[in-house]
C-alpha cells in the first residue's frame, strides 16, 4: 500500500469541480469542527474559503497555541554538496547549470558545524544534490556523525534512499527526514523533472514511508508551491501528511510550504502563489493537521515571516544559506535565493518581540 | 495537622504539579510557579540544554522545587530509561515522570512499555511517577514494580477536555494504595477541583496554565482550586474515618 493509491482516487478535474462548488455554509461548518474530514479540508482550500481567512487564522492560532504553545523552534540548513545528476528545471543545481560544484570535506563539515554552533542552534538540516558518486550514503553518514557532536538533532534533506539506507542513517544518529515531493500532479512532475533518477515519481513519493519504517523520529513533507496549481498541490500535501500520520503513529509527521524562489536557469513558474493564497494554504493545513509541525524557511521575506509566527508555524530556519559551506565562507552559488537574511540572533529577537519563546533545543539524542 | 502528600520521602504541601512546556516566555514559568506555590515541576529533558546558560529552562525553575524530568520523546521503555539516566547524570535529581508515547496521533501513552521502564528505573533507585492510560491492571502492576505514584491521564495531552476518564480514575483511587496524580487534559481549575474532590492525591497541569492569557494568575487559580477540592474531599463523609469512631455509629443504640 502506498500513498499513490490514495492519490489515484482524486483527479485534478474532480478536485477542482468540488472546490469550486464549495459554499460559505460548508466553510463555516468546517471551521466549527475539531477534527476535519477530507472534504472539510478541501473546503478550506476553496475559493469560498478565501473570504474566511480571518476566522481560519483565529482557529489556526488557537489550535497551534494549545498544541504547541507560543514557541518557535529554530534550525538552520547546511548544504554539504551541490553535485547533482538530475535535470530539474526549477533548481540551480540542475546538472546542466554551469556552476562550479563542490563538496565539503569532513574537516570543512566540522568547521561549519563549529560556526553554526556559536549561534546556539541545536537543530541542523543537512542537504545535498543527488549524486551517489560524490555524496553516497557513506558520506552522509560520516557527516551526520560529525554533526552529532555539535547538534542535538540532525535531519537530512537529500535524494530518496532505500529503507535499509535510511535505517543505516538512523543508526548513525540522524533523527529527521525531510523530503518534498516537489509536485504531486504526476503529469507536471514529469514535465519539470526532465532527466535523472529524480524522474522516478513513485520512488520519491514512497520515500517518507520508508523513512517512517526505518525509524526516523520526524518526517517532513511538502510540495514546492508554484510548479502546479496551488490548490491541488496543497490538497495532496495535506492528504499525504494525514495518510502518514494515520499509518505511522510512531513518527512525528511535519509539513512545509516552500514557495519557489529565483534560481539559475530560464524556467518561469506558471503558478506563482500570492501571499493571500499562501496564508490560506498554511491555515488550512494547520486546521486539518493539528499535531503536525509546520516549518517555514527563509524563502519568505522577513516581514511576512514575522506575521506567520501567529498563523500555525512551529519551526523556522534562521541564519540560512543555500551555498555549500556558506556558513564558513561567503562566495558560492546557492540552490535558490534566500529572502530573509537575518542572523539567528535577529530572528530570535523578533520571536521575543512577537510574544513567543524561541526554542533552540527540542530533542536529546539517545 | 497539615495535610501533606508524601512521595519518595518528600513531604509536599501543594498538590498542584506544573509543567514548563508551551510558555510564551521562560520568565512566565517562574512567575507561574511562584504565584501558584507549586513544589513539583516537570520539564522535558529534550528541551533542557545545560550548555546554554541563558535559555536553559532549568534556570527559570525556583531552586527549592522538586524537579520531575519527563521522558517526553521516548517511544520505548529503553528510550525512556536512557532519558531518565541522562536527566539524573545532568543533575536533575532522581525523580522521573515516565512518558512513553509511540502514538503521535493522539499522544496516548504505551502502558506496557511504561511498566517495563518503571521496573528498570525503580531498580536503579529512581523515584518513578509513570504517566499512563487509566487501566486498573496496569496500575496494579506499576504498584507491584515499585512506582511511587500513578499518573493517569484525564484526557489526551493538550486537549484540555477535562476528566473524560473520570470513572476509570475513580476506580484507581479506590483500589490502588499509591497517590493517584491526574495528569493531562485538565483544562480548567474547576476540573482540577473535581479531580481532588474524588480523592486524587494531586494534579499536574501544563497546557491550561502555559497557554492562558495570564499564566501566573491561572497558576494561582489552579492552586486555589486544588486546595478547595482537597478540602472538600477531606471534609466529606470519608473524612470522618480519620478519627476513631464507634463500630456501629447509627445502630449502636440497639445493643
Amino acid at each position: 500500500m502506498s500513498f499513490y493509491k490514495e492519490y489515484q482516487k482524486f483527479s485534478a478535474k474532480e478536485l477542482n469541480q468540488f472546490i469550486n462548488n464549495v459554499t460559505s455554509q460548508m466553510v463555516q461548518r468546517a471551521l466549527e469542527k475539531d477534527r476535519l474530514s477530507q472534504e472539510e479540508f478541501l473546503a478550506l482550500l476553496s475559493p469560498a474559503a478565501g473570504n474566511y481567512l480571518e476566522q481560519m487564522a483565529q482557529k489556526a492560532h488557537q489550535m497551534t497555541v494549545q498544541q504547541f504553545g507560543k514557541v518557535i523552534l529554530l534550525y538552520t540548513p547546511m548544504y554539504l554538496a551541490d553535485y547533482c545528476v538530475n535535470q530539474c528545471v526549477y533548481c540551480s543545481f540542475n546538472v546542466h547549470n554551469p556552476i562550479p560544484r563542490s563538496k565539503l570535506s569532513p574537516v570543512e563539515v566540522e568547521a561549519g558545524a563549529k560556526e553554526i554552533a556559536k549561534t546556539e542552534l541545536k537543530h541542523i538540516l543537512i542537504l545535498t544534490g543527488e549524486s551517489r558518486k560524490h555524496t553516497p550514503v557513506s558520506y552522509i553518514k560520516e557527516c551526520a556523525q560529525i554533526l552529532r557532536k555539535y547538534f542535538s538533532s540532525v535531519s537530512i534533506e537529500i535524494y530518496p534512499l532505500l529503507e535499509e539506507e535510511y535505517r543505516e542513517l538512523v543508526a548513525a544518529g540522524v533523527d529527521g527526514l525531510t523530503i518534498y515531493q516537489e509536485v504531486y500532479q504526476e503529469e507536471v512532475y514529469h514535465q519539470v523533472h526532465v532527466k535523472g533518477p529524480k524522474k522516478n515519481y513513485l520512488f520519491r513519493l514512497d520515500a517518507p514511508e520508508r523513512g517512517c519504517r526505518a525509524g526516523m523520529r520526524t518526517v517532513n513533507i511538502g510540495a514546492l508551491l508554484g510548479l502546479a496549481d496551488w490548490r491541488t498541490e496543497a490538497i495532496f500535501s495535506g492528504l499525504h501528511a494525514r495518510y502518514l500520520q494515520d499509518k505511522y503513529l510512531e513518527s512525528e509527521i511535519g509539513i512545509s510550504v516552500p514557495r519557489i524562489r529565483p534560481h539559475l536557469g530560464e524556467f518561469q513558474p506558471a503558478n506563482l502563489v500570492e501571499d493571500k493564497s499562501f496564508v490560506q494554504i498554511l491555515l488550512a493545513l494547520r486546521i486539518f493537521l493539528p499535531r503536525a509541525g509546520i516549518a517555514l524557511s527563509t524563502r519568505e521575506n522577513a516581514l511576512f515571516r514575522d506575521h506567520l509566527v501567529y498563523l500555525g508555524v512551529t519551526k523556522m530556519s534562521a541564519g540560512s544559506t543555500t551555498v555549500v559551506g556558506g556558513h564558513s565562507k561567503e562566495e558560492g552559488s546557492g540552490q535558490f535565493a534566500i529572502c530573509d537574511e537575518r542572523t539567528v540572533e535577529q530572528v530570535k529577537d523578533m520571536i521575543y518581540r512577537q510574544g513567543y519563546q524561541p526554542i533552540f533545543k527540542d530533542w536529546e539524542a539517545i | 495537622m497539615v495535610d501533606k502528600l508524601v512521595i519518595g520521602g518528600r513531604e509536599l504541601e501543594n498538590r498542584l504539579f506544573v509543567g514548563t512546556g508551551k510558555f510564551a516566555n521562560h520568565h512566565l514559568i517562574t512567575e507561574s510557579i511562584n504565584r501558584s506555590g507549586a513544589q513539583v515541576v516537570t520539564m522535558a529533558l529534550r528541551r533542557v540544554d545545560l550548555k546554554v546558560r541563558q535559555e536553559n529552562v532549568l534556570n527559570f525553575i525556583p531552586k527549592d522545587c522538586v524537579l520531575l524530568p519527563n521522558t517526553s520523546g521516548a517511544r520505548t521503555a529503553e528510550e525512556a530509561v536512557k532519558i531518565a539516566r541522562i536527566a539524573r547524570d545532568s543533575g536533575c535529581g532522581n525523580w522521573v515522570k515516565i512518558e512513553v508515547i509511540s502514538d503521535h496521533k493522539y499522544l496516548l501513552p504505551d502502558n506496557y512499555e511504561t511498566i517495563r521502564a518503571t521496573e528498570i528505573l525503580v531498580s536503579e533507585g529512581f523515584v518513578v511517577l509513570p504517566y499512563m492510560s487509566p487501566d486498573l491492571m496496569v496500575a496494579k502492576r506499576l504498584a507491584e514494580v515499585g512506582a511511587a505514584a500513578i499518573m493517569p491521564l484525564g484526557s489526551p495531552i493538550g486537549t484540555n477536555r477535562g476528566l473524560k476518564t473520570k470513572e476509570l480514575i475513580r476506580i484507581l483511587i479506590e483500589e490502588i494504595k499509591l497517590p493517584i496524580i491526574v495528569d493531562a487534559g485538565i483544562g480548567k481549575p474547576s476540573e482540577a477541583a473535581e479531580a481532588m474532590e474524588m480523592g486524587a492525591a494531586a494534579v499536574l497541569v501544563n497546557t491550561a496554565i502555559a497557554t492562558a492569557d495570564d499564566p501566573a494568575m491561572m497558576g494561582e487559580a489552579f492552586s486555589l482550586a486544588v486546595r478547595a477540592g482537597r478540602m472538600a474531599y477531606l471534609a466529606g463523609p470519608g473524612a470522618t474515618k480519620i478519627y476513631a469512631e464507634a463500630s456501629s455509629p447509627l445502630t449502636g443504640f440497639l445493643s
